[in-house]
């Protein structure tokens, strides 16, 4: 069983479930989720071991029409598996809590940015340059963003698979203050990535993304005023630019 | 054709339909020509001109075909029509066509409709798949695709897999209990027959302006308040559904508590019955709710209430809390009645009485309990209030515990067991037992908030839902089909035809579910017509193996038609089982019992010398001699020990 375990996590370890990963956020999470592997691997062993030999060791040979032993329970071992998985999901559940709280943790600097979703339109805001609006990402790597979000119709999702973050973006109704509309990510990887929306929101939901562009904070800062210099240009009043 | 129209019955019920649509229109046009407003309101949330009538339609068919003739004269103090039991029973297939108060007939009913809206359910899913099978748009547009993807999941829970568990309940129960009949004959009828209306609400959707409801089975507001007609029709659909099951649910209860047979204490009563005790305490409770909140939306939507409307300043979470403030509990709903059926086929299979009976009985309870407490892990990702995450992350990763204990426990039973591997029924519960454990991985790691957050939305939360549902309900379901099979006949099916089912279904159920745990980590969404390219691969896989598992299907109704018409005669009690449901002929006779029996042991007791589970009437005087006590039986412990002590 414990060979099991050993040769099943290490062959499944070997594997990159989740893709690559392009934030701070992402380690702890595939961390967990390596964790995850080797005590799932650890469980199903146990019983497909057990499951595997009580197929094979006590299956009825033709004909036989006997009964079984008549066992009606062991109080040890029904506390035993009562007991055992207890610790070991708050295991899980303390060690999930503790990563939520350093995914979550925020930086002494971080770049704001505004995220508004519409059916089927992404638009994002950068407050840091004059309020700033694209249609598509463009974010400096290796700095954490402060994400607000804001949907104007209907439920939306922001995720980015790499960086391992996902939030809906909510319209803010009489519940508006309640929402949880902010979220903070750190690129760390840098290259073109896709925005996916992930919450059904109608007929174009499985057309509406978004390239994301993480690059270095002076190829960033070069876009970002190019991109003002062309809307500030009389023709290009409209909100929506950027290549 | 007169005489017709006057005797309950489905004739009667067409003209009730009519009736009650005409009425339920001119109501509309009527009520909105004196108001002076448009009559024919057309905006896509409108229509009250249809909406009306198809509220109005299905309960002047309830009524046209009989379901209330007897409240109606007790109420209007007419004399009620004596009690001669021509409601009761089947004597031939007609019977099964018309409002039928005996719960074998109506067990059978159930059974037969859900696997209709099975089949058409699973067509839906394999016409995604076949769209699914390559990127790009093939087939059906995104439009359609979002129609039918809801569709699929409105027909499969809705009037699938919790009316198919009531349906064998239905049959079961009763006798496994040793009562004549459920506690209301009447009431148990009416549920029935608010199944197909469900159905087929659900399925008219596709043929209204706008098609079918398409803003998922969980109906997210704000989408769906603006969503077209079809929407409504999914609202209505879930108010027929719902009303079904709380008042099985409520039927269940009573007759568990009150109608026992004497001698059956609680913990003499079989885990299916435990199972669907714990079940009905969900579904009282849990399905207003959801029944409540999907008349919140068709309020918003023909009313303009604003309860969820964001734009008027409607609030849209408290839909998603109030929705899976049911739809969690539902799961188990979906689940618990299967936990029954695998303890019932596991424990006669293998001929062994079931490991650590009590604490199954308990880990049932604690996950109702816990069930309730669980329901925001479906909303780490909605931007709800942050700090609810960890409490629910909390409790869900505990409702694992409980639900290890009955794996655990299944296990221990099949060891020193005589396994019987050649039937159909075990070989669906053991598989259960391996995709159900995958599923319940799956789950756990859903419920941790980090990992949550990752895979939220994806095809992983696809992928887990169906190792859940198809390889845990679907399988239970199967298990327990077959199982029943002979009592509910009284034929047997071909056990070789099960076995090519089940190895078929297996193989078609990981081949589809297995890749889309890998293509949802790697960043495919659910719920998109579309993907991209680098999902292609996986995406055949899943599509082919999708069909390999739709015409094992074929495999199962070929066998369950040609045995259930021709198939050999079967005996009382084919599998040599304890409980009372097999000490009757196959099928029972019409009231069950000639004498109530009288429950005097467990009903797991094999391989216990000379215990008994009950004595059936008119074998009284042979089994006067003292119970043989067994307290204490080997590796004797937790379990139902006390057989017998008790008589």
């Amino acid at each position: 069983m414990a060979a099991l375990t050993v040769v099943g996590s290490v062959i499944l370890l070997q594997f990159d479930w989740f893709g690559d990963a392009a934030s701070e956020e992402a380690s702890p999470i595939d961390t967990l989720f390596d964790v995850m592997i080797v005590l799932s691997t650890f469980v199903f062993a146990i019983v497909m071991v057990m499951f595997g030999y009580a197929i094979w060791k006590f299956r009825a040979k033709p004909g036989d029409e006997s009964d079984g032993e008549p066992i009606h329970g062991n109080t040890k071992l029904e506390i035993a598996w009562t007991v055992i998985p207890t610790i070991i999901v708050l295991f899980g559940a303390g060690y999930s809590w503790i990563v939520l709280d350093d995914i979550e943790a925020k930086a002494d600097e971080q770049m704001p940015l505004k995220i508004t979703a519409q059916q089927f339109k992404w638009t994002f805001e950068y407050p840091d340059a004059d309020g700033l609006r694209t249609n598509v990402l463009h974010v400096p790597v290796d700095r954490q963003l402060e994400v607000k979000l804001e949907a104007l119709d209907v439920l939306h999702s922001f995720w980015v698979p790499e960086w391992r973050i996902k939030r809906d973006l909510v319209p803010a109704g009489a519940g508006g203050d309640e929402i949880d509309d902010e979220f903070v990510v750190t690129p760390n990887q840098e290259g073109t990535f896709s925005l996916v929306c992930t919450e059904l929101c109608g007929l174009g939901h499985t057309t509406m993304r978004a390239t994301v562009v993480v690059e270095s904070q002076d190829e960033f800062d070069r876009w970002i005023a190019d991109q003002s210099q062309a809307q500030a240009a009389p023709s290009g009043s409209s909100a929506a630019g950027g290549t | 054709m007169a005489a017709a129209l006057k005797q309950p019955g489905l004739t009667r019920g067409a003209l009730g339909f009519i009736v009650g649509s005409a009425f339920g229109f001119g109501l509309v046009v009527a009520l909105r020509a004196i108001s002076g407003l448009e009559i024919f309101q057309t905006e896509p949330t409108g229509y009250p001109h249809l909406i009306v009538p198809a509220i109005t339609g299905p309960l002047g068919f309830l009524v046209g075909l009989g379901a209330f003739d007897y409240w109606f004269r007790w109420a209007a103090g007419k004399p009620t029509i004596p009690e001669d039991h021509s409601q009761h029973g089947a004597r031939s297939w007609r019977d099964y066509f018309r409002f039928n108060t005996d719960h074998k007939v109506i067990g059978i009913q159930y059974i037969v409709t859900t696997f209709f809206f099975f089949l058409v359910g699973g067509l839906i899913a394999m016409l995604m798949r076949a769209e699914l099978a390559q990127p790009g748009t093939q087939i059906v547009d995104p439009g359609v695709f979002n129609g039918l993807f809801s569709t699929h999941a409105a027909l499969m829970i809705f009037v699938f897999v919790i009316p198919v568990f009531a349906g064998i309940a239905n049959y079961v129960l009763p006798l496994m209990i040793g009562a004549p009949d459920m506690a209301f004959p009447r009431l148990n009828a009416l549920s029935f027959w608010m199944l197909p209306i469900a159905g087929l609400l659900f399925l008219a959707s596709f043929l209204v302006p706008g098609g079918a409801f398409d803003a998922g089975w969980t109906g997210y507001a704000p989408l769906s308040t603006g969503a077209p007609l079809g929407q409504s029709f999914f609202n209505l659909g879930v108010q027929f559904a719902g009303a079904s099951s709380v008042a099985t649910a409520l039927n269940f209860l009573v007759t568990i508590i009150t109608m026992r047979a004497p001698g059956m204490t609680f913990w003499r009563m079989p885990l299916l019955v435990w199972a669907n005790m714990s079940t009905s305490l969900l579904v009282v409770a849990a399905t207003p709710f959801i029944a409540g909140v999907q008349f919140m939306v068709l309020f918003d939507r023909v009313l303009n209430t604003n309860f969820f409307q964001a734009a008027f300043g409607g609030d849209v979470l408290s839909y998603q809390h109030i929705f899976w403030f049911y739809s969690h509990p539902a799961v188990y709903i979906m689940m618990l009645p299967g936990f029954g059926i695998i303890s019932e086929v596991i424990s006669t299979h293998a001929r062994k009485p079931i490991f650590g009976y009590r604490l199954m009985a308990l880990a049932l309870i604690g996950i109702v309990v816990l069930s309730y407490t669980v329901w925001a892990h479906h909303m780490f990702v909605s931007g709800m209030f942050a700090w609810l995450r960890v409490p629910m992350m909390i409790t869900t990763l505990l409702i694992a515990v409980p639900t290890g204990i009955k794996i655990f426990s299944w296990l221990a039973t099949l060891f020193n067991s005589v396994l019987h591997l050649k039937s159909t029924a075990m070989l669906f519960s053991l598989g259960f037992i391996v995709t159900f454990v995958v599923g319940g991985i799956s789950g756990v790691m859903l419920g941790m908030v980090p990992i949550d957050i990752h895979v939220s939305d994806t095809y992983f939360i696809v992928a887990h839902i169906h190792f859940v549902l198809f390889g845990g309900s679907v399988f239970t379901i199967f298990a327990g089909i077959y199982h029943w099979f002979p009592k509910m006949t009284g034929r047997m099916y071909d056990e070789k035809l099960g076995r090519v089912h089940f190895y078929l279904t297996l193989l078609g159920m990981l081949g589809t579910f297995v890749p889309m745990h890998w293509v949802g980590m790697e960043g495919m969404p659910r719920r998109v017509a579309d993907y991209a390219a680098q999902f292609g691969d996986w995406n055949l896989v899943i599509s082919i193996s999708s069909f390999l598992l739709g015409i094992a299907q074929l495999v199962f109704m070929y066998n369950m038609i040609v045995s259930w018409k021709w198939g050999p005669r079967a005996t009382g009690n084919p599998w040599r089982a304890k409980t009372i449901e097999w000490q009757v002929s196959s099928p029972p006779p019409i009231f069950n019992f000639d004498e109530i029996p009288r429950v005097v042991g467990g009903p797991y007791e094999f391989g216990v010398p000379g215990a008994r589970h009950a004595i059936m009437g008119g074998e009284e005087a042979e089994v006067r001699k003292p119970e043989p006590a067994v307290v204490g039986a080997a590796g004797g412990g937790g379990g139902s020990s006390g057989a017998g002590a008790r008589t």
